[in-house]
């Protein structure tokens, strides 16, 4: 796999090397940025709330309104 | 033949990469997020407890007091927000809505965090009966002393009620309450962290109105 990639890599050896670090860039952001803030509530092994066997967020509580 | 298994141990690696990238954004990622919250949400509570005051009601995600425990150090200080869902979870320890307020009768609910999100709870197996917990709001500083520590499951709601355990009881006591998860890195069950208000302070002695 990785071979084939960087055979797809056009230019010289240090062309290539550059454009790979940009590619592991790219991934890294994407995944980052988007796919993990994505997959962090899926995955919440942090919960602290005690729910009712509620598994979401108790948005809804007693009441969402602060009494005073 | 060889191609394919060259392939297979690539993508394997790659998983593992891509796995460790992620502990890395939940353990640390996800704090630079929640330091920010609590930066602005902390100018946001100087502010308005510095104006005059029309009405004390605190919309959900917005900052409601301070926390500080001194067991955990002189530094350590959350702004608890408002709700307990994903989002306020998010920016720091969440006030239960519908729970009592800061010095009121009945129990002052406080959620948060762990391990992911700055921990604002990390080291609550630490605190003993006997440990201050400090609550500052607008005007005065309540002080709650540790009472108890359980581990309860997370469907314990009981917890929450105005008198723990009792839901039916009319509560006399002004208590507070911290739920967070347990064990570390795991949602399998709750530690809850029980304190009775032992001592009031007034933050600011010329204040009017009070």
């Amino acid at each position: 796999m990785y071979a084939l990639i960087w055979r797809l890599l056009p230019g010289s050896r240090p062309t290539k090397i550059a454009l790979a670090a940009v590619l592991v860039l790219v991934a890294a952001v994407v995944l980052w940025y988007l796919v993990f803030p994505w997959l962090e509530p899926k995955v919440q092994f942090d919960h602290g709330v005690v729910d009712g066997g509620r598994t979401g967020a108790p948005s809804g509580g007693p009441s969402t309104a602060p009494p005073g | 033949m060889r191609t394919v298994i060259r392939t297979f141990g690539e993508l394997c690696i790659t998983a593992g990469l891509i796995l460790m990238l992620f502990v890395t954004y939940e353990l640390w990622g996800t704090g630079q997020y929640t330091r920010s919250q609590q930066d602005r949400l902390g100018r946001e509570l100087e502010k308005t407890w510095q104006g005059r005051v029309t009405t004390e009601k605190v919309n959900l995600g917005e900052g409601l007091a301070m926390i500080r425990i001194p067991r955990f150090g002189a530094k350590y200080h959350f702004v608890v927000i408002e709700g307990v869902g994903r989002s306020d979870l998010r920016k720091g320890p969440g006030h239960y809505p519908g729970s009592a307020l800061p010095g009121q009768v009945g129990n002052f609910v406080v959620s948060g965090h762990r391990t992911t999100y700055s921990a604002p709870f990390n080291r609550l197996g630490e605190l003993e009966s006997g440990d201050k917990i400090l609550i500052d709001t607008r005007d005065e500083q309540f002080v709650y002393t540790v009472t108890d520590r359980r581990i309860v499951k997370p469907s314990a709601v009981e917890v929450t009620a105005p008198v723990p355990f009792h839901p039916k009881r009319r509560p006399t006591d002004k208590l507070i309450t911290l739920t967070t998860c347990h064990p570390k890195y795991s949602a399998a069950q709750r530690m809850i962290i029980f304190g009775k208000l032992t001592a009031e302070v007034h933050r600011r002695p010329a204040a009017s109105g009070k």
